[in-house]
């Protein structure tokens, strides 16, 4: 039997919708782990990727100090990189905050938001510091295939998925071709 | 009896295309039921050729289709590798230059710009991001203006200009600056001769202009590119029109 391919996930500034999606494709991830495995993913909790792992799968947009860590952690660890859903390609939903300034963001959310009660923005160290942007992960490292969709559907998932584990490109079909 | 003039052919993809004296490459081809991917052209009005999509190769030069003449025994090449490639980035630096969130616009589903992305297999995105700040104008009743979704294709200011005879749009500065202004003393819509009826607002291909009061009227998946791809909407389209025109 052939050797099994390693899948990590993860999310950035994503609302985890394309992790839903994946867990979509119902049953058929059972034949999907006939032919991979999962490394480091939500789905298992494994928290880093442990040596190099076949495909990456990457849902959200970068928009701290922590997701371009992490999405660095990933290109460096992965031989295929796959950018998932529009926040990844395009920055997406969180990359709206980009026609407004940080401190305003922040000052309307935590300083002048409705209710808002001890007004001040957090500073704990733990947090990890925003970027002045959103960005879509091509503008930060090198990305091999997108699969667009909010969130792409199960079935895009699927095809793009078992494309790349049998060595084939993930070109989608027409009717799997969707931003929204 | 078939006259000598509605005869005459050029070769399209190698496919004999029938033309009448007068019409252009896109619409002999349009009419003959053959998609050339297109958005600042709309054949009900004045073509502009400013998008270049609707580029194909005519006796081995590019030429926009949607102002080249046809010419009896031409050699048009349209669906070619090549061109499709050529149209995929094109369709790539639209979305780049503006703030085009399919997830979260009203037009989606509508939208001419992800449609036809859709029909050329747009699966990239290469280029960075402009994340542009435009301005919105949301002052009058009835009508939304989005600059940052707007991708310059002049419709509404050819047809403001052309049919409602009121020259409400003009295009202002020049490349990567060029942005569409207002005929009104604030610039705004509220103050310019814009209604809801004009046509200048009604052909829009993105979500710039959009009408206020009917958002998700008809829901996401039930909408016109929803229904059917736009390359065979636009040649149904098209065929319709001339068979009213034409017979």
């Amino acid at each position: 039997m052939a050797k099994k391919r390693k899948i990590a996930t993860c999310s950035l500034a994503g609302c985890f919708g394309c992790h839903m999606s994946l867990l979509d494709i119902d049953e058929r991830i059972i034949a999907l782990l006939d032919l991979a495995e999962f490394d480091r993913s939500p789905i298992n909790d494994i928290k880093e990727i442990r040596g190099m792992v076949d495909i990456g799968l990457i849902e959200g947009g970068v928009c701290n100090v922590e997701n371009v860590h992490l999405l660095h952690h990933f290109r460096e660890h992965c031989r295929v990189l796959v950018s998932v859903g529009e926040c990844a390609i395009t920055g997406g939903i969180p990359s709206m905050r980009n026609s407004l300034s940080l401190k305003a963001c922040l000052e309307e959310s935590y300083i002048r938001g409705v209710g808002v009660e001890n007004a001040h923005i957090p500073d704990d160290p733990e947090l990890p510091l925003l970027l002045d942007k959103v960005r879509p992960l091509h503008e930060v490292v090198h990305i091999d295939y997108r699969v667009p969709g909010c969130p792409p559907s199960a079935d895009a998932l699927w095809h793009v998925l078992s494309a790349l584990v049998a060595g084939r490109d993930p070109h989608l079909p027409p009717a799997l071709l969707k931003y929204d | 009896m078939i006259s000598s003039e509605t005869k005459k052919t050029f070769r399209l993809d190698g496919k004999e295309i029938p033309f009448r004296e007068g019409q252009t490459v896109f619409d002999a081809a349009m009419a003959a039921g053959v998609y050339i991917p297109h958005l600042c052209h709309n054949p009900d009005f004045e073509p502009h050729s400013s998008c270049r999509l609707c580029t194909v190769i005519v006796n081995g030069r590019p030429f926009a289709s949607c102002t080249q003449p046809a010419v009896a025994g031409q050699d048009v090449k349209s669906d070619t590798p090549e061109l499709n490639e050529m149209r995929r980035t094109l369709t790539e630096m639209l979305f780049a230059e503006g703030n085009h969130y399919c997830p979260a616009c009203e037009k989606s589903g509508n939208c001419r710009l992800q449609a036809t992305a859709y029909a050329l297999g747009l699966q990239d995105n290469q280029f960075p991001q402009f994340f542009p700040r435009r301005e919105v104008d949301s002052s009058h009743p009835d009508i939304i203006f989005d600059r940052d979704r707007c991708i310059l294709c002049g419709l509404c200011l050819r047809i403001s200009r052309d049919v409602d005879k009121k020259s409400v749009f003009a295009m202002t500065d020049r490349g990567i600056g060029t942005t569409i202004v207002v005929d009104s003393p604030s610039g705004l819509l509220a103050d310019s001769k814009v209604a809801r009826t004009d046509e200048a607002v009604q052909h829009c291909p993105v979500g710039a202009l959009m009408m206020k009061g009917e958002a998700y009227m008809v829901p996401i998946g039930r909408r016109r590119y929803d229904l059917r791809p736009i390359n065979e909407d636009s040649v149904a389209e098209f065929q319709a029109r001339e068979e009213a025109l034409h017979g």
